[in-house]
């Protein structure tokens, strides 16, 4: 776990949780999006629950362990169980994205999962962007482009940009502004950030290309 | 949100049953979406739920892929999300209503885990039904709050005893494209025509669709195209992102010899049930594509329509949606 020195809230109710990052694994990048139909992915048989039971998957490269119910969200597992609180609750009912994760490399509302629907799986936060405090290309752009107000927005933004940006990876050409705002229709930024975002995500893009 | 189990069985069977025993405790789960919602809302409590997802075997393949059949239509599987039906592009441009309309509806996050089949079987979004304070028809209660109260977003069309409208971005193209869904339930498989999956409200005001307690949406199975099938979806949100439709049109047709013949043309989002309108089909079949005809089969439309206090809005909506949707499906140019 992130040492951090001075108490605080977080820190508070961090300490008094159950989970625990295993030893860490070689960061991996977040994998191509696979989502194509896929006929043999069915779940293991059992039964989880109604009390606290093992939860085990990949976070950000590392191999995470945490015990939760199964009512307990994935945004809410991430956030409380697991200190990962760069992933933003804001609406809690799939309306405003600013809760955007990528699973297995594709991008979903982590309020509306269960957290016990990424067994085995591997979820990226915005805090698995950055390799070793070295910035991925897009979150270089959201700064040079001021592609935030309130920032509340934000990392659910960078996910589902940052997905658009990996599943169209291979084209090597530019994207179009309507693939972009496409690929944000869920992302709500009350402070109308949307230009500038839109403009970021093309800068990188075109980085790429 | 309550407490509760999440059981995965192996088989349809196994779950089927699970639910089938005590349907007042126990429910299914394929994308979740819907159910999270409503759990969140304090709307539904169930005990345990029942993961589709766990399904494996021959009718887990079936409920999880998209294929071509043997007579030449298509199967879509129940659990496909919307995000892979829409990006599916093996799916002959004769069925595109079905795929834009999953391509619009909900957001890309939410598009990535909701199903085919829960978009059909979802519950409708009134805010009085969504409201867990409130008892409504559709919960019980003794009359349907959007009556007297603001009814802007509810029917306009086949409204009453409840005057929801149907939920589901699919419907209406399912309708539209003749589809069948298979139904897996106490007697094995079977499979009926789209449109007798739902249920207006006269049959039951407390239920959108017509499966049994403990019975599963399999797949939904496309006819073979028609030579020349057309097809198209249009709808129109109040704004572009996360938004149910105000009204949706999906019309499917063929244009053979300059006249638009094996017309089928349903409205979503205007009644409790995905609308089929025998209206515009009867001043549209035989006839020459034009933005003349297909004005008056939009009135013709919705000149059943019997509006709300305030929701007359949605009828010259409605009608503009239809048109759009009949000139993209017969490749019209829009008038200028």
């Amino acid at each position: 776990m992130a040492d951090r020195s001075a108490l605080t809230r977080r820190g508070l109710f961090r300490g008094i949780g159950s989970a625990t990052v295993v030893a860490s694994c070689t960061r991996t990048h977040p994998g191509t999006a696979t989502n194509t139909p896929s006929t043999d992915a069915a779940l293991s048989p059992g039964e989880i629950g109604p009390s606290p039971s093992r939860l085990s998957f990949e976070l950000n490269g590392k191999a995470v362990q945490v015990d939760v119910e199964p009512r307990t969200t994935l945004l809410d597992a991430l956030r409380v169980d697991l200190d990962t609180t760069g992933t933003k609750k804001v609406c809690d009912r799939g309306a405003c994205s600013a809760c955007t994760v990528l699973v297995d490399g594709v991008q979903r509302n982590s309020c509306m999962m269960l957290a016990h629907d990424v067994e085995g799986r591997t979820v990226t936060t915005v805090e698995g962007l950055a390799d070793d405090g070295h910035l991925t290309v897009l979150q270089r752009k959201f700064v040079e482009h001021d592609a935030l107000q309130c920032g509340f927005c934000t990392s659910g933004m960078l996910m589902s940009c940052s997905a658009l940006l990996q599943r169209t990876a291979g084209r090597g050409s530019a994207l179009s502004k309507e693939e972009v705002q496409d690929a944000i229709k869920g992302n709500l930024c009350r402070c109308g950030t949307y230009p500038h975002v839109i403009a970021a995500v093309l800068d990188a893009s075109k980085e790429r290309a | 949100m309550n407490p509760f189990t999440l059981v995965r069985l192996p088989t349809l069977d196994a779950a089927r049953e699970r639910v089938s025993a005590e349907p007042q405790r126990r429910t299914f789960r394929a994308g979740g979406i819907d159910l999270l919602d409503r759990m969140k809302e304090g709307l539904d409590a169930p005990d345990e739920l029942i993961e589709l997802h766990a399904i494996a075997g021959e009718h887990g393949a079936r409920m999880r892929g998209i294929a071509a059949t043997e007579d030449g239509g298509w199967r879509i599987g129940a659990l496909v999300t919307l995000g892979q039906l829409a990006g599916y592009d093996d799916l002959p441009p004769a069925y595109g209503a079905i795929k834009d309309a999953a391509g619009n509806a909900a957001t890309p996050s939410i598009r990535n885990g909701a199903t085919v089949g829960g978009n059909l079987l979802q519950r409708p979004r009134c805010w009085y039904f969504r409201h867990s304070d409130l008892l409504c028809l559709k919960k019980g209660g003794y009359e349907c709050l959007a009556v007297s109260g603001d009814n802007r977003f509810n029917a306009i069309l086949g409204g009453g005893p409840s005057f929801i409208v149907h939920p589901s971005s699919l419907g209406s193209a399912v309708v539209a494209l003749d589809a069948k869904v298979t139904i897996a339930g106490e007697s094995g498989l079977r499979t009926i025509p789209a449109d007798q999956l739902f249920a207006p409200p006269t049959v039951d005001p407390t239920r959108e669709h017509t499966l049994a307690p403990g019975e599963v949406l399999v797949s939904v199975d496309l006819p073979p195209a028609l030579p020349g099938q057309r097809s198209a979806y249009h709808f129109a949100k109040e704004k572009q992102s996360q938004d149910w439709p105000l009204a949706e049109a999906s019309v499917r047709c063929t244009v053979e010899g300059g006249v638009i013949q094996d017309l089928r043309v349903a409205l979503g989002h205007v009644a409790p049930i995905p609308w089929r309108s025998k209206e515009a089909e009867d001043v549209l079949e035989g006839a020459a594509p034009s933005a003349e005809v297909f004005a008056k089969a939009a009135q013709a439309a919705l000149s059943v329509a019997e509006p709300l206090e305030g929701n007359a809005y949605k009828v010259p909506l409605a009608q503009g949606v239809l048109r759009y949707a009949l000139h993209f499906a017969t490749s019209t140019p829009l008038p200028a």
